[in-house]
């Protein structure tokens, strides 16, 4: 049950809002000694948008999201918020400021991503005080905390008193808390359990209708990218093999990596053998 | 034949105010594959771990857990030990936690058979060479070390070290969690192999409950620490006959689901903390009423097969309304 | 935190997880640092006061523990000498471990060629034995504190930097860090407010073994005759006085002396090997 889309009315029908570009990736590159983890990505996610990149382990798809959050540079290519080149480093407060405004990221695992010796006040307060120094804090902070289901109880807990789901919670607290224009989710709820996830997937359905923030989901599960996302894009060996709408791309997947995923979820009537088979003549393929 | 049968447990630790296991009724016979489906705290792990007799400290037990007519509760140290390289192998989540990675995979594989002399060490290694073609693996790989295979070929190996013991139960807790999507798929379809092959009877833990309709016989599902719901897995998953079971399958995104919300349950499971009156779900119940809140539902049968059994008040209605979400 | 506390392999051996032990050496260590700061209220002679009339008497009621070769008294220089006895290593410890963490930060966090520059620099300061460079420089700047104990401080500092060195790494390496840098504060903010306050537990276990260790390397160099000057009641220089103490067949103020280093750094072994065995087990 998708909600109604505000601009519906002024557009004929079946044509989607244009919306413009918030992230472009060109032509990324990068290897790790003589591996090509990012072997030429290139991808866009519109203002509002939800992009997925799905694939299995050494696909180059959490790569990818480190060097569009900052924490990895890429060999040759750009990164693109607003038009404004991310890969150019300048010193200077001003400058890290601003990219810290162009891109957050929510992290895996819930039990580390967290300063273990912070509260959970504390820490949005940091991030406040940096970002915001002159505003209403206490306010804010509140706000923040509704927005993602927390409330006063948990401001004052400690990240051990906290369980996955919430701490998961504070996380996303955190990143928007900075108010970026691209939010990156790197597997953000493959360390939750099923009911924890299916709530915390809501909640980001929920603060994307809100806000204009665009979505970089990285997940391994199709499961996920089908509920969270508009647009995906499938990796595999660092390379792009598949992109296209969400609901397209899973109901008629073109590339024999994308169908042996879609193969790999289980499912009544399944047969784990086939894929094994599959899977070989795949990488034969190659 | 049944090789596991876990009767009436209970089982207690220290500084808590509830059981954090409350009448466990299971059993897996030789050739069968039941999965144990839950989520964090449930207890589906401690049940596994039980079987092994691997309790924490302090652990207060009642009732029985068998493997293959012998209590495991009431055993030696050295009978466990038997045991555990005998008649009963684990194989674990992490298969990089659960190996020593400075001895090579060869001596991992024979250690158990040949503790207290039950194969010599020629014999061991002949076995061993066995298991790894039965898991797809070359006679090579005895000689590497955990570090120098991938994380499914690993996995493999210690699917194979299970085996060396010739049990007649498998325990597998979560074994596909850690690999990547595709391996999962082999590693599984490995396990039923071996299933047909040897006659192993296997427990497969997980929180998967797709993975869990997909290749088990009968599923057990828990919540809080109780067996919540048992049946047939085909029937199980097509009309659940449990608040809980229905609720984590509307919760469990689907590829092949339209998109857009889940139907997610609100809030959480309740803590080791918290003392329990009435049905463990009743604060997160749809259907919930005031005699859900006063009284514990028993496992009883529910729905049209005779194995399924509910531990609901209301069984029947949750059949309707599953139906009513998945269409 | 998987880096291993550096700490000499006899004293090891020692198992220190023993409630009972423990208790007993932060109990000595407090007696020790009591003596030390008040010590001219409890000595119940003047430390300094020559009575050869007195000399190599046993204990007695006036002298408790007797005196030494030129008749003063032993127990109040082993209660004044705890002063120097301490202070020295305590700047030792102080500066080695201050500048040793900046070194160490720095080389972690930035990384690259100013890491390469700093380690290499401090392994060229690992292979001078650190009681060889002071002796070195007492040598060149005579007698007093400051020299050998500046000396020293130079040679602990690579143990305490390389720690900090793997820790500030492996802490780096975790998502919170990463997280507070993808929100855009400055390394150095996240330096002080976050990696230093998670491996400080660890810092000071370290340096209140090291603690010890320059307690035996400043007692060293004053047995040899280094380091302190004469008449100061220093347990080390205690011992060198006492040298001739033994020859003659009364070995007291020699012996005590040396009891309260060996008791001493023992003790503060204990403490800190406890702390770090804490640490490791809060971790886990």
């Amino acid at each position: 049950m998708r909600s109604p889309d505000l601009g519906a009315a002024a557009r004929p029908e079946g044509v989607p809002p244009m919306r413009r570009t918030v992230l472009e990736a060109v032509g990324l590159h990068r290897a790790f000694g003589g591996v090509q983890a990012v072997d030429d990505v290139s991808f866009t996610l519109a203002e509002g948008g939800s992009l997925g990149i799905v694939g299995g382990s050494g696909s180059g798809k959490t790569t990818t999201a480190r060097i569009v959050a900052g924490l990895e540079r890429a060999d040759s290519g750009r990164v693109l918020v607003h038009r404004r080149d991310r890969g150019e480093h300048r010193r200077g407060r001003a400058h890290r400021l601003a990219r810290a405004r162009e891109v957050q990221l929510v992290f895996q695992d819930p039990y580390l991503s967290l300063d273990p010796r912070t509260t959970v006040g504390a820490a949005l307060r940091e991030t406040l005080r940096l970002h915001f120094p002159g505003a209403d804090h206490p306010r804010r902070i509140a706000e923040l905390l509704d927005q993602v289901g927390l409330g006063e109880r948990e401001a004052d807990a400690l990240p051990r008193q906290l369980s996955g789901g919430q701490r998961q919670r504070v996380a996303i607290a955190r990143a928007l808390a900075v108010e970026p224009a691209v939010l990156v989710l790197d597997e953000a709820v493959a360390a939750l359990d099923v009911s924890v996830q299916a709530q915390i997937l809501n909640l980001l359905a929920g603060i994307r209708e809100r806000t204009r923030i665009g979505y970089l989901f990285i997940t391994h599960d199709l499961g996920v990218v089908r509920c969270v996302t508009d647009d995906v894009i499938v990796m595999r060996q660092g390379r792009i093999v598949e992109s296209g709408r969400t609901a397209d791309v899973l109901a008629r997947p073109r590339h024999a990596y994308t169908r042996l995923l879609l193969d790999s979820v289980p499912r009544p009537g399944w047969d784990p053998r086939s894929i094994a088979a599959a899977r070989r003549a795949l990488a034969e393929m190659s | 034949m049944t090789v596991l049968d876990i009767r009436a447990y209970h089982l207690r630790l220290p500084d808590t105010a509830r059981s954090v296991l409350v009448g466990v009724d299971l059993t897996v016979a030789a050739g069968e594959t039941v999965a144990l489906v839950g989520e964090s705290g449930s207890g589906k792990s401690l049940t596994s771990r039980s079987v092994l007799g691997l309790l924490p400290d302090g652990a207060a037990t009642a009732g029985a857990v068998r493997v293959d007519g012998e209590d495991v509760l009431a055993m030696t140290p050295d009978r466990l030990r038997r045991l555990r390289t005998g008649t009963a192998a684990m194989v674990f989540q992490d298969p990089r936690a659960a190996v020593n990675p400075l001895r090579r995979l060869g001596d991992f594989l024979t250690e158990g058979v040949r503790l207290g002399g039950r194969l010599t060490a020629a014999a061991a290694a002949e076995r061993a060479a066995g298991m790894l073609d039965a898991v797809g693996l070359p006679a090579s790989v005895l000689g590497r070390y955990p570090g120098q295979v991938s994380g499914g070929m690993l996995q493999r190996v210690m699917i194979a070290a299970a085996l060396m013991g010739e049990p007649a139960l498998l325990l597998a807790d979560e074994p596909t969690t850690a690999l990547d999507v595709t391996t999962q798929a082999e590693v599984v379809a490995l396990l039923a192999d071996l299933r047909e092959r040897f006659g192993t009877g296997l427990l497969f833990v997980t929180h998967d409950l797709g993975l869990a309709a997909a290749i088990s016989d009968r599923v057990y599902v828990m919540y809080a620490g109780r067996i919540v719901e048992t049946g047939p897995a085909g029937e199980l998953f097509d009309r659940p006959r449990h608040p809980y079971t229905a609720a984590l399958l509307a919760s469990t995104p689907r590829p092949d689901a339209p998109g857009g919300r889940l139907t997610a349950i609100e809030g959480r499971p309740p803590g080791l903390r918290e003392e329990l009156t009435g049905c463990p779900f009743a604060p997160r119940c749809p259907l919930v009423t005031d005699l859900c809140r006063r009284q514990e539902p028993a496992l009883r049968p529910a729905g049209a097969g005779p194995g399924h059994r509910s531990a609901c008040h209301h069984g029947d209605r949750t059949g309707e309304e599953a139906t009513h979400a998945q269409s | 935190m998987t880096a291993a506390l550096l700490r000499r392999p006899g004293l090891a051996r020692l198992r220190t997880t023993r409630a009972p032990l423990h208790r007993t050496c932060l109990a000595f260590v407090a007696l020790v640092v009591l003596a030390a700061l008040l010590a001219p209220w409890l000595a119940p002679h003047d430390p300094n006061t020559v009575d050869l009339g007195d000399a190599l008497a046993g204990p007695s009621a006036d002298h408790l523990l007797g005196v030494d070769a030129s008749g003063r008294d032993t127990l109040s220089r082993l209660v004044t000498g705890a002063r120097t006895s301490l202070l020295g290593p305590l700047g030792v410890v102080a500066f080695s471990t201050l500048a040793g963490v900046a070194v160490g930060i720095t080389a972690a966090w930035r990384g690259g060629p100013l890491d390469s520059v700093l380690s290499r620099g401090t392994e060229l300061v690992f292979a001078f034995p650190g009681l060889l460079l002071a002796i070195l420089i007492v040598s060149v700047y005579g007698e007093g504190l400051l020299a050998p104990v500046l000396a020293l401080a130079v040679a602990y500092l690579p143990y305490v930097s390389r720690l900090t060195r793997s820790l500030v790494l492996a802490e780096r390496a975790r998502p919170y860090v990463e997280a507070y840098r993808v929100q855009g504060h400055s390394g150095l903010q996240i330096c002080l407010r976050h990696v230093l306050p998670g491996i400080a537990p660890v810092l000071l276990a370290q340096a209140t073994v090291n603690f010890g260790y320059a307690l035996i390397d400043l007692a060293g160099l004053s047995f040899l005759g280094l380091g302190v000057p004469a008449l100061t009641p220093d347990w080390g220089r205690m011992v060198f006085d006492g040298q001739s103490a033994v020859q003659h067949g009364y070995p007291l103020s020699a012996v005590l002396p040396c009891l309260a280093i060996v008791l001493t750094v023992v003790a503060f072994n204990v403490v800190g090997e406890r702390r770090a065995d804490l640490v490791a087990g809060r971790d886990r």
